[in-house]
């Protein structure tokens, strides 16, 4: 609420707002003089300095504290509309009042103070704990990979002539696979980032949803290894205008976590419709076991793992997919199947032209 | 025809010069090296070689001015190795004259082959009209194209497009180009023109349109004919 009003009024503005406050209250308390005692106008304009204080900036309210005794010596200590004070009781009480506007004026700016510290103290904590989690997955994400590398060379320098051909083969694609891991991992790390800053634009061009799915199909290849890949794409789907390059890596992701995850037996389903809005629906789905039924609302989140999850993973992947989903209007869904399997549905509402049918030769 | 061409080198990173010395030396090129634009430049106008294999992230200037002072004067074949990856940088070298790129990092497999791919039709530019590549033969001259050897109908549009493609073999197009060469520089942004062309070119010419082997998607980019 202080930070709202805070950032809704510029330094210029908090002075105006102190300034018109301490007047007001001066001005129906003066159309009352004859009703109120001027020791209590003095209560109501501390009152006011004080709700100032809690708002204000600490200047603004100093200026409000000084103006509101300026004006209560002026025009309600008697003798009124002069400066001077009389009874030497009244000066007691002004110096009193002098002092206790200011204090109360700067205890109350400390203690805001005090209080946004306990709050930034906070939000430090929660991202030192998020931060701790991305550690703990990444150097786990990447050590992995670079030990498998550092190792294998090691030995294959080292133990020359004691290794046979198929260890030796069987290092060497362990070194290479280990590498693909660890490229996989900054790609997703770049794409995380390239979100966080805030500046990611799709660059919207006519896209053929065939084409891009049998395109990722294709280089998912040696993940999906022997599980089979039904795609089925509606027939006449016209183009859209979307983010191609975007579009593939949601998709991407979206396979490559399914090949990851699912068991051997089960199959992975890519369909493309246009509903009737003429948005591009995407599902991606398999016959795998599905999500558990309460961690479903998390599984977008950044770093977020499965309780069950084995280790590996960065819990980047998916968040990823809905950032970039979202960057281009859409929207992801997860649901379980009936039986079994997950079923993620993509939304994206986008320009389209049937342009395809067309043959203007 | 490889023996003993020459590439240049220009990267400023040891242990890439290291890696395409090895590879390259071990796959019958000379191999000479700059890690640095300026002795790039100087080494490449002294002594020209065949090819370049240019690095965008030099220290001393950026690769993409390096390209353009190149091109200034220098018509074989360059090849960009970047780490950056994104599609602008890409277009934009492409544009300026490079005639392949390849992300860092690569794969040596497919290093070798663009290699080839841009050596060769830097080479093969005045040779016979009749382009093969596996299971399709395309004569310039007499605008055929043949999928084992059965004749295969193509729209007006579909043959100028392919016959684009299959003179810049190997050569990634950008679709403001293909855009630009065929339909006129009016449909620069109507890639839609492209997308059905492409398609319909894969449905008559690839054994399987989803798996295409001739005409490769560059995502974001262009297309490539193999």
């Amino acid at each position: 609420m202080s930070n709202f009003l805070l950032h809704k009024f510029n330094k210029k503005n908090q002075y105006l707002v102190s300034i018109i406050l301490i007047l007001c209250v001066a001005a129906v308390s003066y159309v009352l003089s004859d009703f109120i005692e001027y020791k209590v106008v003095a209560f109501l304009l501390l009152v006011t300095v004080s709700l100032i204080a809690m708002f204000f900036d600490i200047a603004p309210v100093l200026v409000a504290a000084c103006l509101s005794a300026v004006v209560w010596n002026y025009f309600f200590i008697p003798p009124r509309f002069t400066f001077a004070i009389q009874s030497t009781e009244n000066v007691l009480l002004f110096s009193m009042y002098f002092i206790i506007a200011m204090v109360n004026a700067v205890l109350t700016y400390k203690i805001r103070e005090v209080e946004k510290k306990a709050n930034k103290k906070i939000e430090k904590e929660t991202t030192l704990k998020l931060y701790d989690t991305l550690l703990n997955s990444l150097s786990h994400e990447l050590r992995t990979p670079i030990s498998t590398i550092i190792g294998a060379t090691d030995t294959l320098q080292e133990e020359k002539n004691k290794l046979t051909e198929e260890n030796r083969s069987e290092l060497i694609s362990e070194i290479s696979k280990a590498s693909i891991r660890l490229n996989r991992q900054v790609g997703n790390l770049l794409n995380m980032s390239r979100l966080e800053s805030g500046f990611l634009k799709p660059k919207k061009d006519w896209c053929d949803i065939g084409e891009l799915i049998y395109d990722v199909v294709n280089q998912l290849k040696d993940t999906l290894q022997n599980k089979p890949v039904e795609v089925s794409i509606k027939e006449n789907i016209p183009l859209f205008k979307l983010d191609y390059g975007l579009l593939e890596q949601v998709l991407h992701n979206l396979i490559h976590n399914a090949a990851i995850y699912i068991p051997k037996y089960a199959i992975i389903t890519v369909r493309a419709t246009a509903n009737k809005d003429n948005h591009l629906i995407l599902v991606v789905e398999d016959t795998g076991d599905g999500f558990p039924e309460d961690e479903i609302d998390n599984v977008f989140e950044k770093f977020y793992r499965l309780k069950t999850s084995k280790t590996g993973g960065t819990g980047l992947g998916l968040s990823i997919v809905k950032g970039f989903v979202e960057s281009m209007n859409g929207t992801i869904r997860l649901e379980n199947g009936e039986e079994y399997g997950a079923i993620f549905t993509i939304e994206i509402p986008a320009e389209y032209t049937y342009l395809k049918d067309l043959e203007h030769e | 025809m490889n023996n003993h061409m020459e590439i240049l080198v220009i990267d400023d990173e040891p242990e890439i010069r290291k890696l395409l010395e090895i590879t390259l030396q071990s796959n019958d090129y000379k191999v000479k090296e700059a890690s640095n634009a300026r002795e790039g430049l100087s080494m490449a106008a002294s002594h020209p070689p065949e090819m370049i294999l240019l690095d965008l992230g030099l220290p001393d200037e950026s690769g993409h001015i390096v390209l353009e002072k190149l091109r200034e004067w220098y018509t074989k074949p360059v090849i960009i190795l970047s780490v950056q990856s994104s599609e602008e940088a890409i277009v934009k070298a492409l544009d300026s004259g490079a005639n392949d790129y390849l992300v860092k990092p690569f794969r040596t497999g497919e290093l070798l082959a663009r290699i080839r791919s841009v050596l060769r039709s830097s080479v093969s530019e005045f040779e016979s009209p009749v382009v093969s590549s596996n299971d399709l033969q395309i004569d310039l001259a007499l605008r055929t194209v043949k999928k084992n050897n059965e004749l295969i109908k193509l729209t007006a549009t579909e043959y100028n497009l392919l016959a684009l493609l299959v003179k810049n073999e190997g050569k990634v197009l950008t679709h403001q180009f293909l855009l630009r060469t065929i339909w006129g520089p009016s449909y620069i942004n109507q890639s839609q023109y492209l997308r059905v062309y492409v398609a319909q070119l894969r449905k008559k010419m690839e054994d399987d349109h989803n798996a295409p082997l001739h005409i490769i998607t560059e995502s974001g980019i262009g297309y490539r004919f193999v």
